[in-house]
Parts: structure tokens; C-alpha cells; sequence
């Protein structure tokens, strides 16, 4: 492991981004712009920027009350006021996190919202998460947009025209009153073009770690990727920028030969590929991220990584059908997603990116991945005669982590694929 | 007044009168056969008789059944195998902190309990549910497995519609494998023969509401849950004769407070344990256990000639559900309609019972409970798993409850 840990242009484009846009909420009541809570899957955020709104999103207030150690205090204050122990740490987190002043990852208190837009894609829980958000925020109005799931494998045109309608005749009308702005088409249409920018760049992306040595880590780096088009960039110009910039340095180390960079520098000996089903913790990212890179193990593709959207089977969003579009990502999400296309997608990814072994990282208290995981396991054991691999954490719940566990798991894990790797190379 | 018990044959004597309720014993004691019957003995017998008959399985909580009624077809309630099934394969497919309901479901499934089933519907009303479906799929479990997307807009020209579209999916999966075509006029016999269905229901739980003591809430349990393996023209004739006897001055009533159990909508709690908060000092006046028995709270009108043949069914869910933890609330606020049931049904408490694990019901409770200590409502409430074997704990629990509010009173 190099220990050379410098920060490249990216990330700092990246954090700009955010404290901006951190800034830009902390200070939204004196300058008038609405705020709009809404969820990563489904993120319409590009609707919300053609209203000149901002978004906001409760998961990643949690996330990163997870990352600073906070979640554990706003989970016990949740459970306090009568949320089970047995539900989404989600949830409890940001309600934690809203009785304890709504205080951001900046240090500076999060707006209340003026809309909360509820595009539940993939989850039920996001449902009953805004149910009863409303509740903490009385009067504030919500519109609902409800994404039907690919039950059948595939989006139907029926499917669709229901976004559509939904799009139309109540989430437009309602931002329309909030904002105080007609619906401008040709502006979303704008908007959506960079996006449609934004998608082909991160296919490029993530694509890359088909290279040996794999130049990036699509799973513990890849949540640092999609950061800027979850939390708000989506078709902003801004997002445009940093993609880009992030390519370009992708690219420079895979001519270079270099493989991922970690929190102690780059990453030196590639041993193991890797994909990976589910959300990683949060409250020991660090720690969690370091049992893989100790033992040389890169993640090459990860599920977690298209929540916020499925771009693998082509899918871009198209400008000049903007409404369709939006409807069609919603419905495109990870998800969304049926448990034969999620097996499908999965097992694309271990086959073009040469994994050596699949892992799952159940979460306890997310029933939207982790019901079906084990049946995804047995399904890509099956067909692909692939080393498997199961542990379990939790989002933000820091009781929920057990690092001797999961080391012990991951070692057995890794143990099995140097074997198997053994065997093979005679 | 007192109750004489002669071998088998139990009269009951109140104001001079004598009832024989042998044969009300009889049809309970069948109808808990029926109810708790893991091999689907009716529905498979009924299915044997005629080559274009279909079962079509059904998730909890709500589905339409007259469809699949009109097209020949029985719908059967999949309600978990409960605690009479023990699990061996189907915690390899679900860890720990999910749910019991969908282990023992695949445990059925894998055992072959389903094998003549032509379908399954899995109405959109968790994550389990849904990821349940593709599991079906993916075993190949049914001549199909459709998750039926419940819509969450309530206009009938958008949410509406896409029922409507979904429901049609059903019919042509159907029509698939038997070849029959739902008419109106068969739908409107179907519609017919549920509406009864649920106004007969109803009257039960009204009986209930008045006189609590004529039947044990682990009887109607039973009663209502047979209604979910048998034809309904069969179940409409138990439900009648079961209203016969409790129309009369059946039973003693006992020092007990009232409650609505709220929570056991999907996974269901062992029979047990109902007949545990009715030893413990209460009447279960309400409850959600099978709701969607009860689901459409109006009969279903019939379709004119100028109606789409789906319409009068999407009308009746869009309007006419009553409130659930998988239905998008935010218009019709629950614990207003919680505060409302409570009133009409005169309950003295709420006991909340979810199943351990189940996300829709727990994230309800603070919503609900808050209402419940905003209009000094006493509640009490605790977790089960639909295996949960032992009471002791929970009895206690509601005892206490029980004996605050009587002695508070
Ligand atoms: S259940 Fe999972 S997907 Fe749903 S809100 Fe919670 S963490 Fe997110
Ligand atoms: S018990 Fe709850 S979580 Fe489990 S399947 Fe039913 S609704 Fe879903």
C-alpha cells in the first residue's frame, strides 16, 4: 500500500459541490427558494431544479449522521418517542436527527421543507418514512409520485403513461404552487440533457474496473461517486464538470497501471475482485472499507451503486421526452428492479468484470435489499459457479456492527477464494 | 341461569329459553378445520371436479376475489403456515430480522402444499411481499406470479386506470390457462355473491360489537378465515347459519373491557395468543387480523352496460378501502379513522400487535399511538412472530391493561 495519500481535483470539486449546496440550503428561508425533501431512488431532482427549488434528501442526512457518529444517539431518541427497534434505521435516524434541531453534515440546520415529494421507487418504507415526516411538518403539502415495480421484467408504455399522469396532474400542479413558477418544458429539457451527459459518463466510470489492476473501488469510492447526482446535481452543469474531471483522472490511472485509492494511499496488489449486493454501514465505514483493502480485495461492481439508477442496460434519459424519461428512470432503479433482473444484472456484472467471488452485506433493518438476498446468492452459486460470501451489518445503527464478525466472515471468505485461485492456476 | 353440559351436547338456557348450540359447535369446530387447513383439502377438491376450474393463491392483505371467481376460479388466502408448520428450508431464504410470513410461505411452496395452484397474486404492500413475488418466480412456482401494484393515487383516471390495467393482467393470465372470458354478467353474479359475502361479515362483527360473549374473537378468527380457502357461495351459507345462533340470546357476558387489536393485518398471530387477550380481561371487539375480508367497506356495485367491465371493483378500492399501513394515508389521515372506529365500536383500549420485523405495521404505531395519548386512549402493545408458542408474558402484559382500565373506570 502507497502511503501517498494526496486528494485529486475531483474530490475537491465534489466537496465544494456539496458545502455549496449546504450553504445554499442553510441560508434558503432569507432568500426564498423552496426546499423539497424527496428519496434517492426516484430522485426527480431535475424537476425540482427546473422550479429553481433545492432538494434535500432524509437518506443522506442519515448517511451521514451514520459517517459522523451521530446516528446512534438519533436512533435512541426515535426509539424514545415509540419507533420499534425492529424498523428502518433510516427512518429513525433523520426523526432522531429532526428532534435534535436538524443540524447538517456542515454544522448548519437543515431547512424545513416546503413540499415533500414522495417518489417511493423500490421501497415501501419511504412511504410510511413520509407518512410520518408529514406529521412532524404539519401543513407543508406532499406530492406523491408512485413508480410501479417491473413485476413483469420489462416497463410496459401503460406503466409509464401512470407516471406520466401522476408527473402532471399532481407533482407539477403542487411545485407549481409551491414555487410560484409555471412548469417550464424546454427548461427541464435542458436540464435533462445534462443528465443524459451525466449517465454516459458514469456507464464510462464504472466500466473501467473491467482493467486489472481495477483503477477504482466501485463500492467503498463508487458511494463517493455517486454522490453528486444523488444529493441534488442531477442535470446541473456542475455535475457535468465533476464527472467529467473524474473520468479523465480514472483514465490517467489505468494508463498508469494503478489500482484504487484507499484512505492510506493506492491500493498496491490487486487479489481479490469482488461484487457486492447491498448498502454498505455507514457508522464504521472506515473500519469496513479497511478489512477489504488489507487483504487486497477491490469491489469491480456493486449493486448499492444504482439505487439512484440502472444505466448498465442503456437506459439514458431522453431530453426531448422528458416526462416519459423521468418516469422511465424511476421505474429503471435497483429496486425497482425484480429479483430475476436483479440476478441478471448481477451476474452481467461478475461475468464482464472477471469477479472472483460475490458477497452480500446484509442490512438488518432494510427489508427492500435484504429480503430475496439469499435467494440472489443461491441463484448466482448456481449459474455461475461463483465463491459466495454473506455478512451482515446495519446502515446507521451502530449496535448493528460487529467488527470481529465480519473480519472473521470476510477472512473465511478470502481464504476460500485463495484456494479455489490455487486450484484453478494448476 | 347456567350452562349444562350433557356428553357432547351443550344447551344453554337464559330467560326460559333453551338453545341447542350443537350445531353452532359443530360449524366452528369445522370451520377451524378448514381455517388452519395447510393442504388446501376443499380448494383442491373443488378444483378436481371440473377441468377449467383455476386456484389462484393470495398474499395478504387484499384482492379482489370476485375476478378470479368470474372466471371460474377460487381465490385461496395464503396466510403463512402459522404454528403449525414447522420451518426447515425456509430460513435458508430469509435471515433473521425479516419477517416469519414469508419462511413459512416458501416452506409451503417448497413442500408442495401449492402444487395445484395455477397462480399467485402478491398484493404491493411491503418490500417482503414484493421480493416474495420474484422468488416465486424465480422457482417457478404457478402457472404465473403476479404482483398486483396497488395504486397510491386515488384519481380514477390515473390511479384507477392502472388498477384496472393490473386486474385485467390477472384475467388474461387466467384466460391463459382456461380459456374463459369474463363477462359482465358474470362478474356482476360474482360481485353479488361477495358483497353478501361482506355484508354478512360485517354482521357478525356488529353481533359481536353488541354482544361480545355469543362467540370468542378466536371463533370469528376462524369463521372468517375459513371464508379464505372454501367458495364463497359455501362460506356465505356458514356465515348465515352462524348468524342464526348468535342472533339469540346466546352465552354470559363476563367482566371484560373492549378492544381492538390493531397491527395483525399480514402476518398472522397464532391462534393462541387471541384466545390469550380474551382469557386476560378483554373482548376483541375490532381487530385487523383478516382484513381483507373487510377490506371494501360498501358493497361493490354491479357493472351497467355502459361501465368498463373493471370499473365498479376500482371504484369500490379507490373509495371505499377502509384504512391500512399499506395504503398511502396522507388525504385521509389513520388515526383520525382509528379515533372514528374506536368510537363506533365503544372500545375501552388498544392492544397493538405487529409482527416482529414488519416495517408497514411499526412505523404506524408512533403515528397511531400519539393519537391515542392525545384523546387519553389507553393502549398496550407488543410483538409476536406467528409461531410465538409461549403467552405467558403477553398475558400478563394484557392482564394488567385489563384490570387498569376496569379499575381506572
Ligand atoms: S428500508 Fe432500505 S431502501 Fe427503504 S428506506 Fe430503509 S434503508 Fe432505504
Ligand atoms: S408481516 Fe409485515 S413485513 Fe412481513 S410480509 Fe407482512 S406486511 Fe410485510
Amino acid at each position: 500500500m502507497s502511503t501517498r495519500v494526496t486528494k485529486e481535483k475531483s474530490m475537491l470539486i465534489q466537496k465544494e459541490m456539496i458545502s455549496s449546496l449546504f450553504k445554499e440550503l442553510s441560508t434558503a428561508k432569507q432568500t426564498g427558494k423552496k426546499v423539497v425533501y424527496t428519496f434517492v431512488p426516484g430522485n426527480i431532482s431535475e424537476l425540482i431544479r427546473a422550479f429553481d427549488m433545492l432538494p434535500v434528501y432524509p437518506e443522506i442526512n442519515a448517511l451521514q449522521s451514520g459517517m459522523r457518529k451521530k446516528s446512534g444517539k438519533f436512533i435512541h431518541d426515535a426509539e424514545k418517542i415509540g419507533y420499534s427497534e425492529d424498523v428502518c434505521t433510516y427512518v429513525k435516524c433523520d426523526v432522531g436527527m429532526i428532534l435534535n434541531g436538524n443540524i447538517g453534515p456542515t454544522g448548519e440546520k437543515i431547512p424545513e421543507p416546503d413540499l415533500l415529494l414522495l417518489s417511493y421507487t423500490g421501497c415501501f418504507t419511504f412511504m410510511k418514512w413520509f407518512e410520518n415526516l408529514k406529521r412532524l411538518y404539519p401543513g407543508v403539502p406532499v406530492a406523491l409520485l408512485h413508480t410501479p415495480y417491473q413485476e413483469g421484467h420489462k416497463i410496459t408504455p401503460d406503466m409509464t403513461q401512470y407516471m406520466v399522469k401522476q408527473l402532471k396532474e399532481e407533482v407539477i400542479p403542487k411545485m407549481e404552487q409551491v414555487s410560484g413558477k409555471k412548469y417550464d418544458e424546454d427548461k427541464l429539457k435542458k436540464i435533462l440533457g445534462n443528465t443524459n451527459k451525466v449517465e454516459e459518463l458514469m456507464v464510462k466510470i464504472f466500466d473501467t474496473t473491467k482493467n486489472k489492476p481495477s483503477p477504482i473501488d466501485a463500492y467503498f469510492a463508487g458511494v463517493y461517486y455517486i454522490g453528486p447526482i444523488n444529493i441534488g446535481f442531477r442535470g446541473t452543469g456542475e455535475a457535468v464538470v465533476y464527472y467529467e474531471k473524474l473520468y479523465e483522472e480514472i483514465l490517467e490511472r489505468v494508463n498508469k497501471g494503478l489500482g484504487p485509492i484507499t484512505p492510506e494511499g493506492v491500493m498496491e496488489e490487486e487479489k481479490f475482485r469482488l461484487v457486492i449486493e447491498g448498502p454498505p454501514n455507514w457508522t464504521h465505514f472506515r473500519e469496513f472499507w479497511k478489512l477489504f483493502y488489507d487483504l487486497g480485495a477491490v469491489i469491480v461492481a456493486s449493486s448499492y451503486t444504482k439505487v439512484g439508477g440502472v444505466y448498465d442496460n442503456g437506459f439514458r434519459v431522453n431530453p426531448d421526452k422528458p416526462l416519459d424519461s423521468l418516469a422511465d428512470y424511476c421505474m429503471n432503479c435497483y429496486t425497482n428492479l425484480n429479483l430475476k433482473q436483479r440476478v441478471e444484472l448481477l451476474s452481467n456484472c461478475i461475468t464482464k468484470y472477471q469477479a472472483d467471488g460475490f458477497l452480500v452485506n446484509s442490512i438488518k433493518s432494510c427489508n427492500s435489499f435484504s429480503a430475496g438476498q439469499l435467494m440472489i446468492m443461491r441463484q448466482l452459486e448456481e449459474k455461475l459457479d461463483i465463491p459466495v460470501g454473506f455478512i451482515e451489518s446495519d446502515l446507521v445503527d451502530p449496535r448493528y456492527f460487529s467488527y470481529s464478525n465480519i473480519k472473521n466472515r470476510l477472512e473465511s471468505f478470502f481464504q476460500m477464494l485463495e484456494q479455489r485461485k490455487i486450484i484453478f492456476n494448476n | 341461569m347456567y350452562i349444562c353440559k350433557k356428553s357432547l351436547i351443550i344447551y344453554f338456557l337464559q330467560q326460559n329459553k333453551i338453545y341447542d348450540l350443537e350445531p353452532l359447535k359443530d360449524i366452528l369446530s369445522k370451520c377451524e378445520e378448514i381455517a388452519f387447513d395447510l393442504d388446501f383439502t376443499r380448494a383442491k377438491e373443488w378444483k378436481s371436479q371440473d377441468k377449467k376450474r383455476v386456484i389462484v393463491g393470495y398474499m395478504p392483505i387484499y384482492f379482489p376475489r370476485e375476478i378470479v371467481h368470474a372466471a371460474n376460479g377460487l381465490s385461496v388466502g395464503i396466510l403463512g403456515g402459522g404454528d403449525k408448520k414447522m420451518i426447515i428450508k425456509g430460513d435458508a431464504y430469509y435471515q433473521s430480522y425479516i419477517c416469519h410470513m414469508p419462511r413459512s410461505i416458501i416452506e409451503l411452496a417448497l413442500d408442495g402444499n401449492f402444487d395445484e395452484f395455477d397462480g399467485f397474486i402478491f398484493p404491493s404492500i411491503c418490500d417482503v411481499i414484493r421480493n416474495l413475488s420474484g422468488t416465486f418466480q424465480i422457482l417457478g412456482k404457478g402457472k404465473f406470479a403476479k404482483y398486483l401494484d396497488y395504486p397510491q393515487n386515488f384519481k380514477s383516471h390515473i390511479g384507477g386506470e392502472f388498477y384496472e390495467q393490473e386486474l385485467q393482467h390477472i384475467l388474461d393470465e387466467i384466460y391463459k390457462i382456461n380459456q374463459i372470458k369474463v363477462t359482465p354478467a358474470r362478474l356482476n353474479e360474482s360481485i353479488r355473491l361477495f358483497n353478501k359475502n361482506r355484508q354478512l361479515t360485517r354482521e357478525i362483527y356488529d353481533i359481536r360489537q353488541k354482544f361480545p360473549w355469543r362467540l370468542t374473537a378466536a371463533d370469528v378468527y376462524h369463521i372468517v378465515r375459513a371464508g379464505y380457502m372454501i367458495p364463497v357461495e359455501e362460506h356465505n351459507a356458514i356465515l348465515e347459519n352462524v348468524i342464526h345462533y348468535i342472533k339469540e340470546d346466546i352465552n354470559q357476558p363476563l367482566d371484560k373491557i373492549r378492544v381492538v387489536v390493531m397491527g395483525a393485518f399480514c402476518e398472522q398471530p397464532p391462534i393462541g395468543l387471541i384466545k390469550t387477550i380474551e382469557l386476560a380481561g378483554c373482548y376483541v371487539v375490532e381487530d385487523d387480523f383478516l382484513l381483507g375480508a373487510r377490506w371494501i367497506q360498501k358493497d361493490i356495485e354491479e357493472i351497467k352496460s355502459e361501465n368498463k367491465l373493471l370499473s365498479t371493483l376500482s371504484y369500490a378500492f379507490l373509495n371505499n378501502s377502509t384504512f391500512s399501513s399499506t395504503i398511502y394515508d396522507v388525504d385521509n389521515p389513520k388515526e383520525g379513522r382509528l379515533l372514528e372506529l374506536i368510537n363506533r365500536r365503544n372500545v375501552d383500549g388498544i392492544i397493538f400487535a405487529a409482527p416482529s420485523f414488519c416495517d408497514p405495521a411499526l412505523l404506524d404505531h408512533p403515528i397511531l399511538q400519539k393519537a391515542c395519548e392525545e384523546n387519553d386512549i389507553r393502549y398496550v402493545s407488543f410483538l409476536y412472530n406467528e409461531n410465538t408458542g409461549q403467552f405467558k408474558v403477553i398475558k400478563e402484559q394484557i392482564g394488567t391493561f385489563s384490570d387498569s382500565i376496569k379499575l381506572w373506570d
